[in-house]
């Protein structure tokens, strides 16, 4: 997911070119308060320009509780887009509104697609409402963490080992299986240091964080480096789905491979593999 | 004993009737320095200089030249007129040519690049004659044809010895090679080297040698070490850079090209100089090994030759001064004239034996033309350079671009000038894809199987105009056409524009 | 074409970065849209920017207005949300009709 400010020409006529996953324009705290207007306007054009078309288009609007949400709304999901990331999510009232304000001003322009949200857990209070934030909608694709604000709400200050942050990460990791939505680490700022990202990058991974938010292009190849599958793992994955999809044709109950039975977890572990080498452009189409 | 008949031959020579045997002076010692002029003046006087004739200069300094205006500046003031300069190459410090262009001391210009002011006023209709661009192979042609004649070259080196023996990459303003100055030094009827400083007799080994040169003369500086450096030596962290370099690397990688013994060329530019990193990185390990790098060579290309990546380079010019230094220190780093470059004509030019060169460009056309020299409003601000020649017969040549540079495109209809013709381009690399141009069959079928997306030129062009929401549809390669131009291959010629 | 009968308050919008236009808008004492337009592509774009630019202030229905463009070779939906934001701030509008942008 890269952030892109969308008070920054430069970064949203040209954020599509680097391919990320998602784009996100932001209109909140990267946007400095006499700009709020001029960053919603040009959001609103940039997502309806050819190019963002086919990319997954994301936007932070401003909380509702301030004089610019609601306009932010009505300009983005009118101009279309995919995911509207809900700042500083901190009780599941906080989706609900979210919810309910989208819902209207889709039925009002007579938009079908139903909006995506993804909730950016900042607080204390947002962590330990985390399982109540991702259940809550329908809508809701997805959880962040907001590691800046989220540490000064703790009262303390971030390290390289992160160790601050752990029981924010396992919590909403946790709150998002739960809710079968997906889990979203924090950004990385030292644009510089491609080995502390990475490090992070794997860790989170191991954690089983479904991605990061990126402030810079460069961390794209980066990030799709370390969630890569690596050429063993697909591998192995092919065999194995080859060998479920053998048994399914013959009509047997259980798989097996190399004369050992193969559970329907591990199953399901080698097709989500295949998946994100698909996603990954390691592997092509086909099986 | 029988009767020999003497033998006579009107072009017999003893000591006494020698050129350059001054009989006046009785002190055997002084005919050591007689080649050393007191000032500029005076070296202009011997040569013999006269209006109409043909003056030349070398550009190893590129922007940090201050010889070429020092000697103008003196030329001018002794009353010259009408003359033909011919320099390699003239960058922006060039811009008071303008005022010798005015007054006509300068009639008429051969050289590779204009740039800045002088570009943009000789585009506006500055001078009668039509300024000849060539390449750096075609300038030695140019020379071998007789159609240009140096009567007096004016070489800047940082240090000669006073029998004219100089070299580049020693002394202060290090250039590294000198490889254009080789040829004037060998063609032009009158040698003038201007030394920063004097060595001990013999400055050996040298690049301009002893029985080329006719007058040398000391000056205070010839080139600003702090300019001399071509921009980027370092490795951008710009992400359009690096995502053009990483295309660019995968290219190479898939080409069929890249294994043991491969030579490459690369431009300068933060997407060349990240190219030749991340290629080093996958020599690394597979293991391979360059034969050679050729061209302009940078700090980069030295690094890989002590890392033991590549085996040779052979340089003709030297972008910054860590290859001005290497050029000097290691024994595989080795200077070459432009003749053993890029002369079409030449008996053995190095581009013949090169398999990958890496380009950049102003435009491309859909028919693959590539424009290096006139940008989108016509303005001369580039250079044609070693880039037709190098593509021309380069097994691959690749040109890296920007899609658009803000919201002019790199790629149009057809470009304002043809410096390098379509048929001598394989591949164009941008930022939003690339392109294979259809001529190059084996290379198209080998591209199947790599990891890259194409977009399809016919479309571009209209659909960069960006002025409305254009939606990109594509349409098969099978519909490219790529007409053959009848020029030639190698040396292509450009007027400039008609005024 | 209906004009709209309110005064117009000096407004500007957008920065002199590379790919943006900064854009003022004030009231025109003559009736009319007058646009000047300052830009690094002007030989190129010059005309199709001007025309974006009246198409842009006509259909928020201001015909009174003198447009100043200083662009860097932005692309039209930059110029085109420039120009809206700033005549919207020139209006004193803070909720303008989506629809109609």
């Amino acid at each position: 997911m890269l952030f892109v400010p969308g008070s920054n020409t430069g970064m949203v006529c040209n954020a599509f070119i680097y391919q990320p996953d998602t784009v996100m324009f932001d209109l909140e705290d990267s946007v400095a308060l006499s700009e709020k207007d001029s960053a919603r306007m040009m959001v609103f054009h940039a997502l309806q320009h050819f190019t963002y078309q086919n990319i997954e288009t994301a936007v932070r609007v401003n909380p509702l509780s301030s004089p610019f949400g609601l306009q932010d709304l009505e300009a983005v999901i009118r101009a279309g887009a995919d995911i509207i990331r809900l700042p500083k999510t901190d009780t599941m009232d906080d989706v609900l509104e979210m919810e309910q304000e989208i819902a209207h001003i889709e039925n009002r322009i007579g938009r079908e697609k139903k909006t995506l949200l993804l909730a950016a857990i900042e607080s204390a209070l947002g962590v330990v409402n985390a399982v109540d934030i991702a259940r809550c909608s329908k809508r809701m694709m997805g959880i962040a963490l907001g590691a800046e604000d989220f540490v000064r709400d703790l009262r303390t200050q971030r390290t390289k080992e992160g160790t601050e942050l752990s029981a924010a990460r396992n919590q909403i990791l946790l709150a998002a299986r739960a809710a079968k939505i997906g889990a979203f680490d924090s950004v990385f700022s030292d644009v510089k240091d491609k080995e502390g990202f990475v490090h992070e990058a794997q860790y989170i991974k191991g954690l089983g964080f479904d991605g990061k938010s990126l402030i810079n292009p460069n961390q794209i190849p980066w990030l799709h480096k370390v969630f890569e599958p690596s050429k063993k793992e697909v591998d192995w994955a092919i065999e194995v789905c080859e060998a479920a999809k053998d048994a399914k044709e013959k009509g047997l109950g259980v798989v097996s491979l190399d004369g050992k039975m193969v559970d329907a977890p591990v199953v399901l572990r080698a097709e989500w593999i295949l998946d994100l080498a698909r996603a990954s452009g390691v592997l092509g189409e086909e099986q | 004993m029988k009767d020999i008949e003497k033998y006579v031959n009107p072009k017999a020579l003893t000591p006494s009737n020698a050129p350059f045997f001054r009989y006046e002076e009785k002190n055997k010692g002084e005919e050591r320095r007689a080649k050393l002029c007191l000032s500029i003046e005076e070296a202009i006087y011997r040569s013999g200089l006269k209006d109409g004739m043909t003056i030349s200069f070398h550009h190893a300094f590129r922007g940090g030249d201050l010889l070429l205006n020092n000697v103008m500046n003196v030329i001018a003031k002794m009353g010259f007129k009408n003359l033909t300069l011919a320099s390699s190459s003239l960058a922006s410090v060039h811009d008071p040519l303008i005022e010798h262009i005015q007054n006509g001391v300068v009639t008429q210009i051969y050289t590779s690049g204009l740039r800045s002011k002088l570009g943009e006023a000789i585009s506006k209709g500055l001078m009668q004659k039509p300024v000849q661009i060539h390449s750096h192979g075609g300038r030695v042609h140019l020379l071998q044809s007789g159609e240009l004649h140096i009567d007096v070259a004016f070489l800047g080196v940082p240090v000669s010895d006073e029998f004219g023996n100089a070299n580049g990459y020693s002394g202060r303003s290090k250039c590294g090679s000198l490889g254009y100055a080789m040829m004037d030094a060998h063609y032009a009827d009158y040698v003038v080297v201007l030394s920063e400083s004097l060595e001990a007799y013999p400055n050996v080994p040298a690049s301009l040698h002893q029985d080329q040169v006719d007058a040398i003369v000391v000056v205070d500086e010839v080139g600003d070490p702090s300019k001399i450096g071509a921009g980027e030596t370092r490795m951008t962290t710009n992400p359009k850079e690096l995502l053009l370099a990483s295309l660019t690397a995968k290219v190479i990688e898939h080409s069929g090209l890249f294994q043991e013994g491969f030579s490459i060329q690369t431009g300068t530019g933060g997407a060349s100089l990240a190219t030749t990193v991340f290629l080093s990185e996958r020599m690394e390990e597979k293991g391979i090994q360059a034969s050679f790098g050729l061209g302009g060579i940078t700090g980069t290309m030295v690094y890989m030759l002590k890392r033991g990546l590549i085996k040779n380079l052979l340089d003709v010019q030297s972008f910054d001064e860590f290859a001005a230094k290497s050029l000097g220190e290691n024994k595989n780093h080795i200077e070459i004239s432009a003749n053993e470059y890029a002369n079409p004509s030449s008996k053995g030019a190095s581009i013949k034996q090169l398999d990958i060169v890496v380009l950049s460009a102003l435009e491309v056309d859909v028919a693959f033309n590539v424009n290096v020299i006139t940008g989108s409003k016509g303005l001369l601000r580039g250079a044609s350079g070693g880039h037709s020649d190098t593509a021309a017969e380069a097994k691959l040549s690749i040109i890296v671009a920007p899609l658009t540079r803000g919201r002019i495109p790199t790629v149009t209809k057809r470009v304002n000038t043809v410096v390098t013709p379509g048929e001598s381009v394989d591949v164009l690399v941008t930022d939003q894809g690339i392109a294979v141009n259809p001529k190059n069959r084996e290379l198209r079928d080998s591209k199947k199987q790599a990891y890259m997306s194409s977009i399809f030129i016919p479309c571009m062009s209209a659909q960069l105009r960006f002025a409305g929401n254009l939606h990109r549809s594509h349409t098969p390669t099978k519909s490219l056409r790529s007409f053959a131009t009848a020029t030639a291959r190698s040396s292509t010629w450009c007027d400039n524009l008609p005024k | 074409m209906n004009t709209l009968h309110v005064q117009l308050q000096p407004a500007h919008a957008g920065t002199l970065e590379s790919s943006d236009a900064f854009v003022r808008v004030m009231q025109n004492d003559q009736a009319g849209v007058e646009i000047v337009l300052e830009s690094s592509v002007a030989e190129i774009y010059g005309d199709a920017i001007e025309a974006l630019v009246l198409q842009t202030v006509l259909s928020m229905n201001v015909d009174r207005v003198k447009v100043t463009i200083q662009d860097k070779g932005a692309l039209d939906f930059v110029i085109k949300a420039r120009v809206q934001t700033a005549l919207l701030r020139a209006l004193g509008v803070n909720e303008p009709d989506w629809s109609t942008l």
